[in-house]
């Protein structure tokens, strides 16, 4: 099983400060981050994409080709890759390079963006936004897996004699994910390529994402790629630890109170009741994260929201060394009882080895 | 009112008072239904209750577990009564904010009856300038029949007659449908793929 962690890249003032990074610092703070994640022993780091403030990362493939240099084995990857209003045909090219730059230590996870101008600032249309996750994907994985691509579509200019260049490392295109908090249809796609399937829960209670992860796995099933309990799935989380519970939620509540996403709402303890969030010592951090099998069944892939809200580094990077000393922890856990033909995430080692394409 | 299943109505009411007209508009008019359809099973939503669940939901996105219980049940009912205070010209924003916070199109097909309160009688165009084309949106069926009551209507007659009239119409409605509950739409990836 893979752990990791996932930014946002938000740019937020420190509510108990009042002060706020600039760009550089945000953006600096997040490779920090990064480097963080392999010295504690996590497996993933993945960035998200945005086109709009206060966010920073709207060049993921620049900011994961410079940690790439810098790490020997984390596993870079996106949360999320906007299949919409991003050309496919970029796509193709950008992360090819980037496997290539990092032999071969990159997955993508695709999402369709949820904010609305930035659908026209790039010439979209939000209406289309499941069609264009369809048809750009499937755009995607032809440019990937063949040399020459003839294409023609709705979204985009026809391609004749087409060839993404470099062509992906080993001939084994990057593993993909498919995110989504809310739509069958992008489940239904994932399950359709035998693909993985990604449901950042964290802002949602988990009866919803129970019925659509069930779906993907039922439907992985039904497209002949294994047994449903073999389809393979993600799952977000979002912690705060400090060895003293009390002490993690005294200084994780006007972070809360303030966030963005969720601030001047639900209590903190209305919200991590009913969400994936928990705030606390590491022990309880370990308890709520093994409940995610029961509610899921066996996945391959946990990823942790550790640095929004206006948390400065300093306080990252202790919430890092805190994951990684549970890390362990979650490993042996998650292991007891998992069936044995249940897969692991796939990687481009395992996936060369497989002979996969 | 399909074969041997209870018929069930909602009634949302978003009178803040205690004791409120808005509540006492609702609970008549749920009678009136009461009388047209034996064995009716009524659930009141009284979203004062709710009132900062659904501003919650407003800023995370997903109701608390017991405003999704009213949702389910309002969204599951055969009909629905609805009935809002005036403030400020319409529909009071905390029942507007309920409405928010369904989905789009949850309510379609679903047979309503809209009431409204006021202070005076000069509001009662509430009704049919703010509950219709709210509901309309929501493509739902509204009866032909709204029911206002400004204060002075507690102590007038014609009020019975308006509720009577409105609580038969939709009666009536609830005698010639099944509920109407959305089903989840599911669209195969080949379909979705269209050949590309």
């Amino acid at each position: 099983m893979q752990f990791g962690v996932f930014t946002v890249g938000d740019v937020t003032p420190d509510p108990t400060t009042g002060r706020t990074p600039t760009e550089a610092e945000r953006i600096k703070a997040m490779v920090a981050i990064a480097l963080k994640a392999e010295e504690v022993g996590l497996d993933v780091f993945a960035t998200g994409e945005h086109h709009n403030p206060p966010f920073v990362p709207s060049s993921p493939t620049t900011m994961l080709g410079y940690i790439a240099a810098r790490t020997e084995r984390l596993v870079l990857s996106t949360a999320t890759t906007l299949i919409t209003t991003n050309d496919p045909v970029k796509i193709a090219e950008d992360y090819a390079m980037l496997q290539h730059l990092a032999d071969g230590r990159v997955d993508l996870i695709m999402g369709r963006g949820n904010t609305g101008p930035v659908y026209p600032w790039f010439g979209r249309d939000i209406r289309d936004g499941i069609d264009l996750a369809i048809e750009n994907y499937a755009l995607l994985r032809r440019l990937w897996r063949e040399d020459v691509v003839d294409w023609e579509g709705k979204h985009r200019t026809p391609l004749q004699s087409f060839t993404s260049t470099p062509r992906p490392l080993d001939d084994v295109p990057p593993f993909v994910w498919h995110g989504s908090i809310r739509s069958p249809e992008i489940a239904e796609q994932a399950a359709y390529y035998g693909d993985g399937f990604f449901a950042n829960h964290i802002f949602w209670p988990k009866e919803h994402f129970q019925r659509l992860i069930t779906f993907y796995r039922e439907r992985f099933e039904h497209y002949g790629h294994g047994a449903a309990h073999q389809a393979i799935v993600g799952l977000g989380g979002q912690v705060f630890m400090r060895r003293n519970s009390q002490d993690a939620v005294r200084e994780f509540r006007p972070y809360f109170d303030n966030a963005p996403v969720y601030g001047h709402g639900p209590s903190l303890e209305e919200f991590t009741s009913q969400t994936p969030l928990t705030v606390g010592s590491p022990q309880e951090v370990i308890d709520k994260t093994l409940t995610f099998r029961q509610h899921f069944g066996d996945y391959q892939r946990q990823l942790f929201l550790m640095d929004h809200a206006g948390l400065p580094l300093k306080t990252v990077l202790e919430q890092l060394d805190h994951l990684g000393e549970i890390v362990p922890t979650l490993r042996r856990e998650f292991a007891v009882g998992r069936p044995a033909d249940v897969p692991e995430a796939p990687t481009h080692a395992s996936m060369l080895k497989a002979g996969v394409r | 009112m399909t074969g041997g299943t209870t018929t069930t109505l909602a009634v949302v009411q978003a009178g803040l008072g205690s004791p409120s007209s808005t509540q006492l508009l609702a609970t008549r008019l749920a009678e009136g239904v009461e009388r047209f359809v034996p064995g009716l099973e009524v659930r009141t939503v009284h979203l004062r209750d709710l009132a900062r669940d659904i501003a919650d939901n407003l800023v995370t996105g997903f109701p608390s577990a017991r405003l999704r219980e009213s949702v389910e049940s309002v969204v599951g009912a055969d009909g629905l009564i609805a009935v809002t205070p005036t403030f400020n010209a319409s529909f009071s924003g905390l029942f507007k904010s309920f409405v928010d916070v369904l989905e789009p199109e949850s309510l379609a097909g679903k047979p309503v009856l809209v009431g409204a309160t006021g202070g005076t009688e000069r509001h009662s165009l509430v009704l049919d300038h703010a509950l219709r084309p709210l509901f309309a949106y929501m493509r739902a069926i509204v009866v032909p029949t709204g029911v206002y009551a400004a204060s002075s209507d507690w102590g007038a007659e014609g009020l019975p007659g308006r509720v009577d009239r409105a609580a038969g119409e939709l009666a009536d409605l609830l005698a010639g449908r099944a509920a109407t509950k959305p089903e989840e739409r599911f669209v195969p990836f080949e379909e979705l793929l269209a050949g590309r």
